[in-house]
């Protein structure tokens, strides 16, 4: 253990369940997942917020995982894909259109599309436009996705198998 | 990565204070360039101050009709809110285009200013970079510099700054309000990012300790026409080879007032001040965007390898141009 000044007490709620562990200031998010809670849906791609593999929602919120220092997060709320459909055995409306939709093939992305897909469709919901939105759309409406939303809105989460197309249709499958 | 201490501060002046007291500071807010530069091992800070838990993410109206956009807004906030994208199309455009979903629900405004240069050798520890090493020369200058500066460049530093957002803050005469050791203060937009010199190390005139608090965006430029296009190697998801910002008002057929600014050609979002002039009570004709683009890049000083960024940013300004044009006459954006 290193000084007492580089580390601190930090209680994060892990998909509805709080967890207080003392932290070494250069943890990040993604590291304590998997490696201090066993969580190992997200995963570590580039570790550099290029790739989308880490996302998760913090607060609701879908965030690059391998970018946030799990001190600085004390008192959030963090979920995960293991988190996305809560206690029941049902998968997530999401994860079910990615199993009938193929939509993957080694499989490595997916925990990052999936929990970055349910981000865009509560940000769409909330009415945030994107790069490829009208842009005289009604500010504050809710924003319909289509094909060439759903790919820039996910532009942030790469698939180097290049199942792309799939993806997007197993999203668009869950859009109210 | 190097052990750091970690303090957060629950106001301005506690995170500046703690700043002065702890050597080898370095503020912490969305940390989507900062902790990427950590494990690099371009950044060892020996604390960071974490400024995400102060009181200054609200978009607020000011007496007069400016908005003042807290430092601690998300990308994603700011350029989704309703305020920004109705009086100033080209900031919520430029934020938009810039990286991706999860970075900019991460990323803030102060520290979407405060990032730092993309260039490779600044970020690899293996190569010569003025900028992250003064004095050990510069790798791009004679090596992969495609991506680099055309303005504005010296024998120190060809880099350019990233950011879509200052380019559009500098257009719309936007100011960036610091508060610090010495008080607070503001500076123009255009004037906060420096051109390299043979100071590259220092991207910005913030002074140290001093922490970005907010960024205004003037009555007199709200509710004009303006907008922000990008060129990029992909559709989505990269920094700009270059882009442009413009805000234009036109008064009895003619220009009445143009703000044009240039991202990815500068060490710093570039204002493009001689265009402006040219433009000044000329007719909206494309002749005329052609002309004011040509003199502004008259200036430019291309490297081996990227020339092509010259007739590119020409092209986006005289496109931009023309189509706020349209917006204006019409009424409705083309």
């Amino acid at each position: 253990m290193g000084n007492l000044q580089h580390h601190s007490r930090t209680t994060l709620r892990v998909n509805g369940k709080p967890h207080t562990l003392t932290v070494d200031h250069r943890r990040v998010l993604l590291d304590l997942l998997r490696e201090d809670l066993g969580l190992t849906g997200a995963k570590k791609g580039c570790d550099h917020g290029q790739c989308g593999a880490c996302t998760v929602l913090v607060d609701g919120r879908r965030v690059n995982s391998c970018l946030l220092f799990a001190v600085a997060l004390d008192g959030c709320e963090v979920t995960t894909v293991e988190g996305l459909f809560g206690d029941g055995e049902e998968p997530h409306p999401l994860q079910r259109a990615f199993l009938e939709r193929d939509a993957f093939q080694c499989g490595y992305c997916t925990p990052g599309q999936i929990c970055s897909a349910a981000g865009v469709l509560a940000e769409a919901a909330a009415g945030h436009p994107s790069h490829v939105t009208d842009p005289v759309a009604p500010s504050g409406e809710p924003v319909p996705l289509d094909r060439e939303e759903i790919r820039e809105r996910l532009s942030g989460n790469l698939c180097r198998c290049g199942a792309y197309p799939r993806i997007a249709e197993a999203v668009e499958d869950v859009i109210p | 990565m190097k052990e750091f201490a970690y303090v957060r501060a629950g106001s301005v002046e506690e995170a500046t204070s703690a700043y002065a007291s702890h050597t080898g500071a370095r503020y912490l807010a969305g940390g989507t360039n900062l902790v990427d530069l950590m494990k690099l091992g371009v950044e060892a800070p020996a604390a960071l101050i974490d400024v995400t838990r102060l009181p200054l993410d609200t978009v607020e109206e000011l007496p007069g009709g400016a908005l003042r956009v807290g430092a601690m807004v998300r990308n994603s906030d700011l350029a989704a809110h309703p305020l920004v994208r109705d009086r100033y199309p080209a900031l919520s455009q430029a934020v938009f285009a810039g990286a991706s979903g999860q970075l900019r629900n991460a990323a803030t405004t102060g520290g979407n200013l405060l990032q730092r240069t993309r260039c490779p050798y600044f970020q690899d520890l293996s190569k010569p970079c003025n900028k992250r090493e003064p004095g050990s020369g510069c790798g791009a200058r004679d090596g992969v510099h495609r991506d680099h500066a055309v303005l504005g460049h010296s024998a120190h530093c060809i880099a350019t700054h990233p950011s879509d957002m200052a380019v559009a803050l500098t257009a719309l005469d936007g100011r960036v309000e610091l508060a610090g050791p010495e008080g607070a203060r503001s500076v123009a937009a255009a004037d906060f990012h420096r051109l390299p010199g043979d100071r590259p190390e220092q991207d910005t005139e913030i002074r140290p300790g001093e922490l970005v608090t907010g960024v205004v965006l003037p009555a007199a430029t709200a509710g004009l026409p303006s907008a922000y296009r990008k060129a990029r190697d992909r559709a989505s998801y990269a920094f700009a080879l270059a882009s442009v910002a413009v805000v234009l008002r036109l008064e009895d057929g003619v220009v009445g007032h143009a703000g044009v600014a240039f991202g990815a050609l500068a060490h710093r979002p570039w204002r493009a001040r001689r265009a402006e002039e040219a433009l000044l009570g000329a007719a909206p004709t494309r002749a005329a965007f052609e002309h004011a683009a040509d003199l502004e890049l008259d200036a430019a000083q291309p490297l081996r390898d990227n020339a092509y960024k010259v007739p590119l940013a020409r092209n986006l300004a005289v496109d931009v141009l023309s189509r706020l044009t349209d917006t204006a006459l019409t009424g409705r954006a083309s």
